[in-house]
């Protein structure tokens, strides 16, 4: 575990990008891999893909139960599926599938879902996929990623396709920088250290864990040491990271995603059983309807000010 | 041409013991779905015992045929199916339903050879078989896949979007059945949510249709065994709910039914 030193702020990405040209180089080398779209090309970034192995690219139109269903099913033939959607829709309307085709029946299906949160923005609550990390979290053979950067973005998709299991990975759309953490290496099931710290632990997920990072280093500034973690992968837990956080006594999670069920959820859950301890869940707690996610993340308090602003509050709890 | 008459025969005798060893099975568990087991009975010894190329003991081999069981509530048929078929001993047969059993009340491929898929909530299995047989496509593949749905069943949205995509890519490597016995939970098909005419329109969305009678296994092996065509297929299966027992057939009741031990000792006389 490493500080991260920036001396200029790194460059924001798509992690979308990093999906796409991880699977079309996987792809190249494993022809088993197949990706299954819902009219959903464009927005799964596989142009490219489709373009390079047009074979391979099964696009089922706007079906998304179907959509699901066909990844099972050609897991059953033995490729290696990647159903990759919105997550909104992948997750919402093909809930049932993913519970019964998928996790149930233990098919070896990759489910990827895009633009997830709200980064959908201005296109309003029907478009924003706050939900999937508490629905999804529950079907337990089920890995959920939720990659930090681009670079995570990329070990998971590496990792995914060679797992034998189910996994959901929540794709950003939402540009964040690289962590540029040192000696980085992808562990699915444990979380990364960001930041060490002793006075408090802020544990966040996906979009969120840069803001995290600045966060705490406002903090840093104040006197207060504070314990910053990506917890990339929501199910299954590191119970040994969550130990760890709850021993300083206060917790704050972080998420583009309900306060209620996703890590915030998983993480109240733990503490209250394990170690229990202040726990203050960031995230949305609702449908959110106007606006660009910049400014849901900002209305909802999701900056480095307004998650350093939660720390200070669950201190002085 | 290949002599028909002894598998036919072997069929109607597997298809009777599986009728008498599943009604056992759901007076013995006191649950079950009997209707809707003896109106697939025929369809399904036909595709066990007559078309599908399998090995029991290679359960995951490959380039086995596949077949999904979509309407997973009978599980009565499917597991007497498989039993027979030599997926596994008889012995299993009475831990029906039973807690820790591997043969629950709907299917799970998990830890019971033989079962495809997890089936049981509706619509579930012809989209599951459309992936099979695009996996298929794509490798050039010899297997084929075939998918025993519900008539009720296609009330589901799902079976459209599947039969539509199906069509679309003209999966000749793939055949649905419908059990078309015209009854579902409640009452009948026409009277909850009419599916008439229902030949039209699997036609409408580019599949090959044929309408045969569900248990005449002579002309469901013709229709089943016959070699692919260039589009999907669709058998719709004119069938009775119940059929074979004078009491059940037709009564929408049976559809989760089960036998006093007056009414076994009945069926088991008629069931010869």
């Amino acid at each position: 575990m490493s500080e991260t030193v920036i001396s200029a702020p790194a460059k924001a990405q798509d992690c979308r990008v990093a999906w796409s040209e991880t699977l079309t180089d996987l792809a190249g080398r494993d022809e088993r891999i197949v990706a299954v779209v819902n009219d959903s090309l464009g927005s799964s970034k596989l142009d490219g893909f489709a373009k390079a192995f047009p074979d391979r690219t099964v696009n089922v139109g706007i079906a998304e139960q179907l959509m699901v269903g066909v990844g099972a099913g050609l897991a059953n033939g033995g490729k290696v599926p990647f159903v990759s959607a919105a997550g909104c829709f992948l997750t919402g309307r093909a809930l049932e599938q993913i519970k019964a085709d998928v996790a149930y029946s233990g098919y070896n299906v990759k489910l990827v879902g895009q633009s997830s949160g709200v980064a959908y923005g201005e296109l309003g609550a029907t478009h924003h996929s706050i939900e999937d990390l508490g629905w999804l979290r529950q079907l337990g053979q089920i890995t959920v990623i939720v990659p930090a950067d681009s670079w995570e973005t990329a070990e998971a998709v590496r990792w995914a396709a060679e797992h034998d299991g189910p996994v959901y990975l929540r794709i950003s759309r939402m540009k964040v920088p690289d962590l540029e953490i040192a000696n980085r290496s992808f562990r699915p099931g444990r979380a990364e250290v960001v930041r060490d710290g002793s006075d408090a632990a802020i544990l966040a997920c996906g979009t969120c864990v840069h803001l995290a990072r600045d966060a705490a280093e406002l903090l840093q500034a104040e006197g207060v040491s504070v314990r910053v973690l990506n917890v990339a992968t929501i199910n299954p837990l590191d119970e040994d990271a969550l130990a760890k956080a709850a021993a300083t006594g206060a917790i704050v999670t972080v998420e583009e995603a309900h306060v209620r069920g996703g890590l915030g959820g998983a993480v109240a859950e733990w503490t209250a059983s394990h170690h229990p301890c202040r726990v203050t869940r960031m995230g949305f707690d609702g449908f959110r309807t106007t606006g660009s996610a910049e400014r849901l993340f900002e209305d909802a308090g999701l900056t480095a000010e307004g998650i350093a602003a939660q720390v200070r509050a669950t201190l002085s709890a | 041409m290949m002599d028909r008459s002894n598998t036919v025969a072997t069929i109607r005798d597997n298809a009777l013991w599986m009728r008498r060893r599943a009604f056992q099975m759901v007076h013995a568990a006191q649950l079950g779905h009997p209707g809707g087991d003896f109106s697939a009975t025929d369809i399904v010894a036909t595709l066990f015992f007559g078309v599908l190329r399998y090995d029991a003991d290679l359960p995951r081999k490959p380039d086995r045929d596949r077949f999904v069981m979509s309407k997973g509530h009978a599980t009565g048929v499917l597991y007497t199916a498989l039993c027979r078929a030599g997926y596994y001993p008889e012995e299993w047969l009475d831990t029906y339903m039973q807690p820790g059993s591997k043969l629950n009340g709907h299917p799970n491929r998990q830890y019971l050879p033989g079962v495809e898929a997890n089936t049981g909530p509706l619509g579930h299995g012809l989209p599951i078989a459309v992936g099979i047989a695009i996996a298929g496509q794509i490798d050039g593949a010899e297997y084929r896949t075939f998918v025993l749905t519900g008539d009720g069943e296609m009330q589901e949205g799902s079976n459209w979007e599947a039969a539509m995509t199906a069509g679309h890519r003209k999966l000749e490597n793939l055949t649905v059945i419908i059990d078309r016995n015209r009854l579902q939970q409640g009452q009948g098909t026409e009277q909850t949510s009419s599916l008439d005419p229902l030949p039209e329109k699997w036609a409408a969305f580019g599949w090959e249709v044929f309408e045969v009678d569900g248990h005449d296994c002579a002309q469901l092996l013709e229709v089943l065994g016959a070699a692919p065509s260039g589009r999907p297929r669709a058998v719709i299966a004119n069938t009775v709910k119940g059929k074979g027992v004078s009491y059940m057939e037709n009564q929408a009741k049976w559809h989760h039914g089960v036998p006093t031990d007056a009414q076994l000792a009945q069926a088991m006389e008629e069931l010869v």
